[in-house]
């Protein structure tokens, strides 16, 4: 069992690109770390240097207490589950969860018992001498999954291993690999860019944007309060309401905030609004005109574009059109499309943000 | 949509049989040839049913050789046949599956100019090299020996070309578990990519071998002993007798014999073929 800490890691390509721009952070003895983030963040090129199959241009890598920047993929004792499986297509499943193991020259019984026992866990007894081709993309999954665990390594890495199943599947193997690392309580680092399962496996959790940290930790926490305005669109589903403060209607009813000040931007999660009359002291209203509703069932969600629009600012990253407010009201029941509502949102339920996204005000 | 009328289905089988019928009718008659004896052959009038004379054609073809110019017997031929051919073909194949592997999996200076040496090759067959190659043979003292017959054939570009695009469609994700598995350059190649390449080896290995037991010119020009002909030129050899009739029927015994080995190729091949096309393993 390990610590895996990384110091201050870069990667250049040859070409001039920096892809990680100084990274920082450590996964405690049997933590699950996801790291999240936009395509092209570098999650992915972060943990395959972590793996050892890319290489290190700055900073140092470091897998319990060993400095591994100069040592094989194979030495640094750790497995890696691939996005497409990466099953060695000729090989029986038995053959390849004991590929590994034989090219460490273990004894064939020992072999024999590790392989047994990771089938037995995953449910693949009765599939051990066929070919990954004759397995369901589920059951192939389990065999990558079978591969890593047979190796007993210190660090399990996940690049993005959910990402080729169906809903369905993804949820039922998303709760599969939690319920065996916690058994295994193996360190392990998870590449994803679905906030959901980021949000639902991690111990920790890296929000990574353009080759940097944007936040580090309990992903409640990065729920709760998000650092930029980048994790905080990032985070939650749908994306939390970004508004930029001028001097307009909102930012007089910020008059008593303390905060609002040194703010430039108000956030709110569309489930932190209530549509109501009443007014509320401290808190934000906002005027708006449904425009969409969609009916989830459990919960509707309500499209809205604000009156009195002034100038509007996209949210960064713009997900939404300016002056786009989306509510989240529960049950099916709602306003109708044209209709005028008006969401309140408490003031502890308001985020503020600096004018340029990079830092929160207050608590 | 395939509409089957009756008038369409008909003119469609009728080019189908004229086809067929204007591929198979001169190998027909090589086996009708084959089994008279030599003054009916001969004769202008070729019987279209088989003659008598089968056994007694080919036992003189395989095991005697002709009477009347002297000539080693079919047999050896053949055995001379086989053996260049296979090495050819092994040969084209374990050069080319190495030299694939080199320029896709090993960053290496020069690579892109190694390649495109290997890719001009294609424009330099034997017969254009022809006058340096031989020298070079024959300077090494590879006349009349097996080594002279398949060394100068076996670099090939096409070879290289096929599986550098095969190995391209292997997923790189491939390499590196094999890497975090331990498994080094050497394991990698001989556990993982070899059996992924057996169709595409099969796939080679036929058109090679026919390659190499067609060979004419090169054969031609280094083997000068009778002993180490092979049998397309024995063939051509049977059909020049000086102020004598040519033994047709012996000559197209010595065919039908040379056509066999090649068709047995593709037909236990074709097996390979059809099973990693019908499992695409990737």
């Amino acid at each position: 069992m390990a610590n895996v800490t990384l110091r201050n890691v870069r990667k250049t390509y040859v070409g001039g690109f920096e892809a990680i721009k100084g990274i920082d952070f450590d996964v405690g003895d049997g933590q699950f770390c996801v790291l999240v983030g936009p395509s092209g963040c570098g999650k992915s090129t972060l943990l395959r240097m972590v793996a050892g199959l890319e290489t290190i241009t700055g900073g140092e890598i470091d897998i319990g207490g060993r400095v591994v920047n100069q040592i094989e993929p194979a030495d640094r004792d750790i497995a890696m589950v691939f996005q497409n499986y990466a099953l060695y297509p000729h090989m029986s499943v038995y053959n390849n969860m004991a590929y590994g193991l034989r090219n460490r020259r273990m004894a064939e019984a020992e072999i024999k018992t590790r392989v047994e026992e990771a089938a037995r866990i995953l449910e693949l007894g009765a599939m051990l001498d066929r070919k990954p081709r004759q397995l369901s993309g589920g059951q192939r999954q389990r065999v990558a999954m079978g591969r890593a665990i047979v190796r007993q390594p210190k660090v399990f890495l996940f690049d993005e291993p959910l990402s080729n199943l169906d809903a369905k599947l993804r949820i039922a193997m998303r709760v599969e690999i939690r319920k065996l690392q916690r058994r295994l309580s193996t360190t392990s680092i998870y590449v994803t860019h679905d906030q959901l399962e980021a949000m639902t496996l991690a111990d920790i959790l890296v929000v990574m944007n353009g080759g940097q940290v944007e936040q580090i930790g309990n992903p409640l926490d990065i729920y709760q309060k998000p650092a930029t305005t980048f994790v905080a669109s990032f985070i939650g589903a749908p994306p939390m309401n970004l508004m930029p403060l001028r001097s307009d209607e909102i930012k007089s009813q910020l008059a008593g905030d303390a905060r609002a000040n040194e703010a430039g931007i108000l956030g709110i999660r569309p489930e932190d609004f209530v549509i109501t009359n009443e007014t509320v002291s401290g808190g934000v209203a906002l005027g708006l005109t449904v425009e969409a509703i969609e009916r989830v069932g459990a919960e509707t969600f309500l499209y809205g574009t604000r009156q009195h629009e002034v100038q509007g600012v996209a949210a960064t990253p713009g997900e939404l059109p300016p002056g786009e407010i989306i509510v989240r009201i529960p049950g099916a029941v709602g306003p109708a499309i044209g209709e005028r509502i008006r969401a309140v949102a408490a003031s502890d339920k308001l985020h503020l943000f600096a004018a340029d996204g990079r830092k929160r005000v207050g608590c | 949509m395939v509409e089957h009328r009756p008038l369409t289905d008909f003119i469609a089988y009728a080019i189908l049989t004229l086809g067929v019928f204007i591929v198979a009718f001169p190998v027909y008659l090589a086996l009708i040839a084959s089994t008279h004896d030599a003054a009916t052959v001969v004769g202008g009038h070729m019987p279209a049913t088989p003659g008598t004379q089968t056994l007694e054609n080919y036992y003189r073809a395989i095991f005697v050789g002709g009477a009347r110019t002297s000539r080693e017997p079919v047999a050896n031929m053949l055995i001379n046949s086989f053996v260049s051919a296979i090495g050819i073909a092994v040969g084209k194949i374990f050069i080319s599956i190495l030299s694939a592997y080199a320029v896709v999996y090993f960053r290496f200076p020069f690579r892109k100019t190694a390649f495109w040496i290997i890719f001009i090759t294609l424009m330099l067959p034997v017969e254009v090299r022809i006058y340096p190659t031989y020298k070079v043979v024959a300077d090494l003292r590879l006349l009349d020996t097996y080594a002279g017959l398949i060394l100068p054939l076996i670099a090939s570009a096409t070879g290289t070309l096929l599986f550098r695009q095969f190995f391209m469609t292997v997923p790189d994700e491939l390499l590196e578990a094999s890497r975090i598995d331990g498994a080094g350059p050497f394991r990698f190649f001989w556990d993982t990519l070899l059996p992924l390449s057996v169709t595409t080896m099969a796939a080679l290995f036929v058109i090679q071998f026919i390659y190499g037991w067609n060979q004419y010119l090169w054969p031609l020009l280094i083997t000068t002993q009778d002993s180490m002909q092979t049998i397309v030129i024995g063939i051509k050899k049977m059909l020049v007798a000086t102020d004598e009739l040519a033994e047709w029927q012996l000559a197209m015994a010595t065919t039908v014999l040379a056509m066999l080995p090649p068709v047995a190729v593709v037909i236990f091949m074709q097996r390979l073929f059809v099973r990693g096309l019908v499992q695409t393993e990737k």
